[in-house]
């Protein structure tokens, strides 16, 4: 039984990390008068569609995914969901 | 003789600038590698140019890094052959694990043109041997990512082991951690730099401090032979 998964991940800046870009745009909304914003960090999204017999191996090729390509160690973490959006059984 | 090979990905474009110091300023032998190639057992050094590869998707040198060449380009280093990123190959040597750290964007955000004072850090390298300890040398940069990063225990190691090579003198133009404008690996045989010695070769454009760089090489690799 396959079942397609779609996972939303989410790309962060490590804390660490200077993020002149979300400097730079808080900057900008409290010029906009909303002096009540921090911590602007901008990272990325991503979405795809991942087929798997379970849901643990999903997991851990989208672990391996992130890993190797998604994300650099160096500067950024990562977190995803999963959400079922279709299983297929039987003949095809 | 030394054989120099200019990779090529989708998106490079310093290859034929680099290709130009190497084969028709220093009369070298020099053949452009596509990124699809899975053989470069011929060739002295490998020069990783400048450019955006990819489109810069993802993050800048990402996807390079998983083109076919290179993994042959992490053998030849592992060989201990002399490979050179230079800008985006810079980028594309740290996604790859060649060099440590990573290349992010400019603390004020500018896509920076500009030619700037660098201090050479060391001269006991094939890639510096024709400059004087501590000269002061002028070269290009072009870059939007190229404030080098690294975590403090990475950025301790990397001075410890002398593997600064190029830092900017005076004002930092990036952002750069310790004003690292280059770095080579452990060995010394990996450099990547941000700033574009084959753009300052040619003296009919007015510089030629990065000329060296290229004849060192050719000196080093001859003396090997």
């Amino acid at each position: 039984m396959q079942t397609k998964y779609l996972a939303k991940i989410f790309v962060t800046l490590r804390p660490s990390v200077l993020d002149p870009a979300g400097v730079a745009v808080q900057s900008s909304l409290q010029q906009l008068g909303y002096d009540n914003v921090d911590q602007v960090r901008i990272g990325k999204y991503i979405e795809l569609t991942i087929t798997t017999t379970e849901e643990k191996k999903a997991r851990q090729d989208l672990a391996s995914i992130c890993d190797q390509m998604l994300a650099n160690p160096v500067i950024e973490n990562y977190r995803f969901d999963l959400i079922e959006v279709e299983t297929q059984t039987g003949v095809f | 003789m030394t054989k120099f090979g200019v990779v090529v990905f989708p998106g490079s474009n310093c290859d034929r600038d680099v290709a130009y110091v190497t084969r028709d300023l220093l009369l070298q032998p020099t053949r452009m590698v596509w990124h699809q190639e899975t053989d470069i057992a011929d060739l002295d050094v490998v020069i990783i140019p400048g450019g955006f590869s990819y489109g810069d998707y993802l993050r800048c040198g990402a996807i390079a890094r998983f083109s076919p060449v290179m993994q042959q380009v992490v053998e030849h280093a592992q060989k201990g052959k002399l490979v050179l990123g230079i800008c985006n190959g810079f980028q594309v040597l740290t996604e790859a694990g060649l060099l440590p750290g990573v290349l992010t964007r400019n603390r004020d955000l500018h896509f920076i043109c500009d030619r700037v004072p660098l201090k050479v850090e060391r001269t006991n390298l094939p890639w510096t041997q024709a400059y004087t300890n501590s000269e002061i040398i002028t070269l290009p940069i072009a870059h939007g990512e190229g404030r080098f990063y690294a975590d403090a225990a990475t950025l301790a190691e990397i001075e410890d082991n002398g593997q600064v090579v190029f830092r900017y003198q005076g004002e930092n133009p990036n952002g750069s951690l310790n004003n690292i404008a280059g770095i080579c690996d452990r060995r010394g045989n990996v450099l990547g730099m941000m700033p574009h010695p084959e753009r300052a070769s040619d003296a009919m454009l007015g510089n030629s401090d990065g000329l060296r760089l290229f004849q060192g090489l050719v000196e080093k690799v001859a003396a090997l032979a």
